[in-house]
C-alpha cells in the first residue's frame, strides 16, 4: 500500500477493499516507524487525519466520492492549514496557526484528500538542501547522509520513503524539481499563475508556484488538476482555462496526439559532468516512442543564477518585512523600543540563510544599486524568457538535466552559499520565465537517483504530462524504491 | 570587490547581527555580490525589464464589500494585544 499509485488507492477505497481510516492508519504507522531517520515531517496531524478519514469513509459509503476521497497526502509546511500549525521551517512561525486554509489545501480537502501532516522544508523555502530548517535537516531515503534537496525536501523524502503517497511542494527556483530529482520522484512546477498562491506563505511573489511531488506522472497530474485553477483571492492567479487538465481526475493521461519535437539546449549539456548517459538513454526511449529531437540555443542560461538571486532576494526582503513581532510570529522578550522590537524579533526569528537573502535583496534595492542590480536582473529575465520563446518556435518541449549531479552529502556546501546557489543552474531559467517544468526519474548513478527535466510552453502542462507519461510507460525508474524503506 | 556597508543594510532590513554573524555576512555578501556581478557581462540596452512572467497588469475586482473585519480571530495570533489594539513599546513620550 505504501508505494501504490493514487489511482489504485482511490479504486481500493471505492471498491471497499480497505477504508480510508485503515489506509490513513497505515501511513501514520509508517511515519511513526521511519521518520526518526528522515525528519521529513514537522507536524504529524494523526487525530485530525483520522477525523478526515472517517468523513471520507462516510462519503465513500454514500457513493459521492471524488477522485481523491480518502487518500492521504501531506502538505509542505508553507501552505496554510486552518487549525494546524504552519511554520515555514522557521522559528519565526514556530507557533503560528493560520486562521484560514491555502486555496490549494482547501481544494484538495474538498476533493476528499486526508492531510497526514506538514512536511519539513528550508526556512521560508530558501535553500537547495533542506539544511536551513529550524526543525533540523532532512535525510535522503536513498542514502541517509545525503541531502534530499530543497526546499521541498521533507515532501520529497516522505514520498520517496512511502510515508505518504504524494505531497504538495512549492518551487521558486527549483524547490520541487531538484528534490524530486534527488529522491527519484516526479515533481511538477506548473506555469506561474496556475496554482493559487493564496495562503502559500510568500517568498518571491513573481516566482513562487505550488505544485506536486509524487511517484509517477499520472499521480502528479491528478493532484495538480485538483489543486489548480483560477482563484479570485490571488491577484496573480491566471484566468486561463484548461478543460483538459480540469477533466484529468475523471480520466487518464493519454498519448500525445502527435509525438512532440523536443529541444536539447546546448548550454545545459556543455559542461555536464553527471547524468549524460542516463539522459542519452531517456532520449533513445522517447525517440523509440516517436519523439523527434533537435538542438536548441538558450544563450542567456549563464546569467540565470545571478538574475534569479537578485530578483528572489529583492522580493524576499520585501515580503519578509511583514515579520515584525507585532501582529503574528516571534516576538523578542522585553523590547526596549519599537526598533529594538523589530530588530531583535527578526534577528531571533530568522536563520542565517534567510538573513543572507534579505540582506542581498536589500542591497539590490538600495539607493545607487537599484539600476545596476534589480533593474539589470529584470532585463536579463526578459532575455531569458525570450530565449525560451524563440526555442519554442522550433520545438514543443525542452529536455534538460534537472540538477548538475546526484544528491550531495549533508554539510558539503553549507560553508559556501554561492556553491549552493549553483545547484539551481538548470531549474532557475524556467522559473524566471514562468514556464511549467517537471522532473522525471531517468536512472541512477552510484545508487542515487537522477532526474531529467521537461520544460513546456506557458500553460503547456498537457504536453509535459503526456510526454512524461509516455516516457514512464517505456521506463521503470519511477518504480524503484529505496531499500531501507521497502514495505 | 563590492563595496558593502553592512551596518546600513542591517538598519534598512531591521536586522541586528552579532559580531560573528557580521563577519560571516560580510564574507558571504561579498561572495554573492561578486557572483551576481556576472550580470554586467551582458548588454541590456533597450531591453524592457520583465517584472511579471506572464506580463499581466494586476487584476481589479468589483468595488464591492467581500470581507468583514474579524479582529478577534486575527488578533488571537498576535503576541500582545489589549482592548483590540496591538501593543508595541511606547513611541511617543
Amino acid at each position: 500500500m505504501a508505494f501504490t499509485t493514487l489511482a489504485d488507492l482511490a479504486d481500493g477505497l471505492r471498491s471497499r477493499a480497505f477504508s480510508s481510516r485503515e489506509l490513513t492508519q497505515r501511513f501514520l504507522e509508517r511515519i511513526a516507524a521511519h521518520d526518526q531517520d528522515l525528519n521529513s515531517f514537522i507536524s504529524v496531524a494523526a487525530e485530525r487525519a483520522l477525523d478526515q478519514a472517517d468523513a471520507a469513509d462516510r462519503r465513500l459509503a454514500r457513493g459521492d466520492a471524488g477522485p481523491l476521497t480518502g487518500v492521504p497526502i501531506a502538505h509542505k509546511d508553507v501552505f496554510c492549514t486552518a487549525g494546524l500549525r504552519t511554520t515555514c521551517g522557521s522559528r519565526m512561525l514556530e507557533n503560528f496557526i493560520a486562521p484560514y486554509d491555502a486555496t490549494a489545501v482547501a481544494r484538495l480537502d474538498a476533493a476528499g484528500a486526508v492531510t497526514l501532516g506538514k512536511t519539513n522544508c528550508d526556512e521560508f523555502a530558501m535553500g537547495s538542501s533542506n539544511e536551513n530548517s529550524y526543525f533540523g535537516a532532512v535525510a535522503n531515503p536513498w542514502r541517509l547522509e545525503r541531502v534530499p534537496g530543497g526546499s521541498s525536501g521533507g515532501s520529497a523524502a516522505a514520498v520517496a520513503a512511502g510515508l505518504t503517497p504524494a505531497a504538495t511542494g512549492t518551487d521558486t527556483g527549483g524547490s520541487i524539481r531538484q528534490p524530486a530529482a534527488f529522491c527519484g520522484l516526479t515533481g511538477i512546477k506548473p506555469t506561474y499563475g496556475r496554482v493559487s498562491r493564496y495562503g502559500m506563505v510568500a517568498f518571491a511573489s513573481s516566482l513562487d508556484q505550488g505544485g506536486v511531488l509524487a511517484r509517477s506522472v499520472a499521480d502528479a497530474g491528478l493532484v495538480l488538476a485538483l489543486m489548480s485553477g483560477f482563484d479570485p483571492l490571488d491577484s496573480t492567479s491566471s484566468e486561463h482555462r484548461d478543460p483538459w487538465l480540469q477533466a484529468l481526475p475523471e480520466g487518464t493521461i493519454g498519448v500525445p496526439e502527435r509525438p512532440p519535437v523536443i529541444g536539447l539546449p546546448t548550454q545545459y549539456f556543455a559542461d555536464l559532468r553527471h547524468g549524460q548517459s542516463q539522459l542519452d538513454e531517456a532520449r533513445r526511449v522517447l525517440e523509440a516512442a516517436g519523439c523527434e529531437f533537435r538542438d536548441v540555443d538558450l544563450p542567456h542560461t549563464g546569467v540565470a543564477i545571478p538574475a534569479y538571486y537578485i530578483i528572489a532576494g529583492a522580493e524576499a526582503s520585501t515580503n519578509l518585512s511583514r515579520y515584525d513581532g507585532v501582529r503574528f510570529g516571534h516576538r523578542c522578550a522585553d523590547p526596549q523600543s519599537l526598533d529594538d522590537l523589530y530588530r531583535r524579533s527578526r534577528s531571533e526569528g530568522f536563520g542565517a540563510e534567510v538573513k543572507r537573502r534579505i540582506l542581498t535583496g536589500t542591497y539590490a534595492l538600495s539607493v545607487g544599486y537599484y539600476d545596476a542590480y534589480y533593474l539589470k536582473a529584470q532585463k536579463l529575465r526578459r532575455l531569458i524568457q525570450n530565449d525560451f520563446f524563440t526555442a519554442f518556435d522550433a520545438v514543443d518541449l525542452i529536455l534538460a538535466p534537472t540538477t548538475p549531479g546526484t544528491a550531495f552529502a549533508r554539510g558539503d556546501l553549507t560553508d559556501d552559499p554561492v556553491a549552493m546557489y549553483q545547484q539551481d543552474i538548470f531549474t532557475t531559467p524556467a522559473s524566471l520565465a514562468g514556464l511549467p517544468a517537471m522532473s522525471v526519474p531517468c536512472g541512477f548513478e552510484d545508487g542515487l537517483p537522477l532526474g531529467m527535466q521537461l520544460i513546456g510552453r506557458h500553460f503547456g502542462e498537457r504536453a509535459l504530462l503526456e510526454t512524461g507519461a509516455l516516457y514512464q510507460r517505456h521506463s521503470a525508474w519511477h518504480e524503484e524504491v529505496p531499500g531501507g524503506f521497502a514495505p | 570587490m563590492a563595496d558593502i556597508d553592512l551596518t546600513h543594510l542591517c538598519r534598512l532590513a531591521q536586522l541586528a547581527l552579532d559580531p560573528a554573524e557580521q563577519r560571516a555576512a560580510q564574507t558571504d555578501l561579498a561572495r554573492i555580490i561578486g557572483m551576481v556581478d556576472q550580470m554586467q557581462s551582458v548588454a541590456t540596452d533597450d531591453v524592457e525589464p520583465l517584472a511579471h512572467p506572464l506580463g499581466h497588469a494586476a487584476r481589479l475586482r468589483r468595488d464591492e464589500v467581500t470581507e468583514t473585519v474579524d479582529r478577534e480571530r486575527f488578533q488571537a495570533l498576535a503576541p500582545e494585544v489589549q482592548d483590540g489594539f496591538y501593543l508595541v513599546p511606547r513611541v511617543v513620550e
